[in-house]
């Protein structure tokens, strides 16, 4: 196996996990979300079913060198709870509450439905890149070189 | 009306976490959906084949799945609020680095404080939303 065919794996793993849980149909996950309404738990037991795992896959993984066919690990590094952090959070939130989609099940949702999922896709790109355009025009963000910091 | 699904629902997410650790072991990356695919909106040099074959893979996983069983898919936004919601997902994963795979998933396994309160605010951003939605707004499906 090489890095293409282990993405290749864990994507088509991952998609698996998104069709048999139920997440690629976003009236699920609207109902789920819905709690005032006929509230479907079925979401947390996915999510504490994918935390059981990686909690304690990653804490074995993470205990390796390196991986398998990559020089080093590359993980998020940012701390700070700020502003983006959170802004962002919450207009993700109201998007996702719109549709019942997140950006895996948008994809993943392309083996069953082509209309809609690519227009939320295309709007999604649309948002993305619009997100990074925006980062690019405006100066970076000083937290390394601010005083005191 | 959804019905709730246990056994599917955790089978699924078992399913999840398994991807997501096998992304980390084999290939050192965290499996966040919104983050494999925003690096492709200006991609490094050797970062294109992993993330479009990751992506392509759920395509290929659900359908997979789909040749087994029934699947749903129940969209009932109209065309104003997939294009918002659109916009929304997009950017506001971008601006918070991260969604329900990488900070619900990933960022949580990892005891990440910013992934528990950034999953925090999306849920319940989310809730609020839906809340207002559909019973505020009245729009039900």
């Amino acid at each position: 196996m090489n890095r293409a065919a282990a993405a290749l794996l864990s994507g088509t793993v991952f998609g698996l996990g998104l069709a048999v849980s139920g997440m690629v149909n976003p009236a699920k996950v609207l109902a789920f979300l819905d709690i005032a309404g006929r509230w479907d738990p079925s979401l947390a037991l996915v999510m504490a079913g994918a935390l059981a795992v990686a909690f304690v896959g990653f804490r074995l993984v993470l205990r390796r060198r390196a991986p398998l066919f990559a020089g080093r690990f590359e993980l998020p590094s940012a701390r700070e709870i700020d502003a983006r952090l959170l802004g962002g959070a919450a207009l993700f939130g109201i998007g996702w509450g719109l549709v019942g989609f997140c950006p895996g099940p948008a994809i993943a949702s392309l083996a069953f439905a082509w209309k809609e999922p690519l227009i939320f896709l295309a709007a999604m790109l649309a948002g993305a890149w619009l997100y990074r355009a925006s980062a690019r025009a405006r100066p970076p963000a000083t937290s390394a070189a601010s005083p005191g910091a | 009306m959804e019905t709730f699904t246990p056994v599917s629902a955790l089978l699924g997410g078992i399913l999840i976490g398994l991807a997501s650790t096998l992304l980390l072991w084999l290939n050192g990356r965290i499996a966040g959906i919104s983050g494999i695919a925003g690096g492709l909106l200006s991609p490094a040099p050797g970062e294109v084949a992993w993330r479009a074959l990751f992506l392509i893979g759920l395509v290929l996983g659900a359908g997979a799945y789909g040749v087994l069983r029934p699947v749903t898919v129940a969209i009932d936004a109209p065309l104003p609020l997939l294009i918002a919601g659109g916009l929304l997902v997009g950017f506001g994963t971008q601006l918070g680095k991260g969604c329900t795979s990488g900070h619900g998933v990933c960022g949580i396994a990892r005891l990440s404080p910013r992934s528990m309160i950034a999953t925090l605010v999306f849920m319940i951003s989310a809730g609020v939303t839906v809340y207002v939605v559909r019973h505020v707004v009245g729009v039900q499906p």
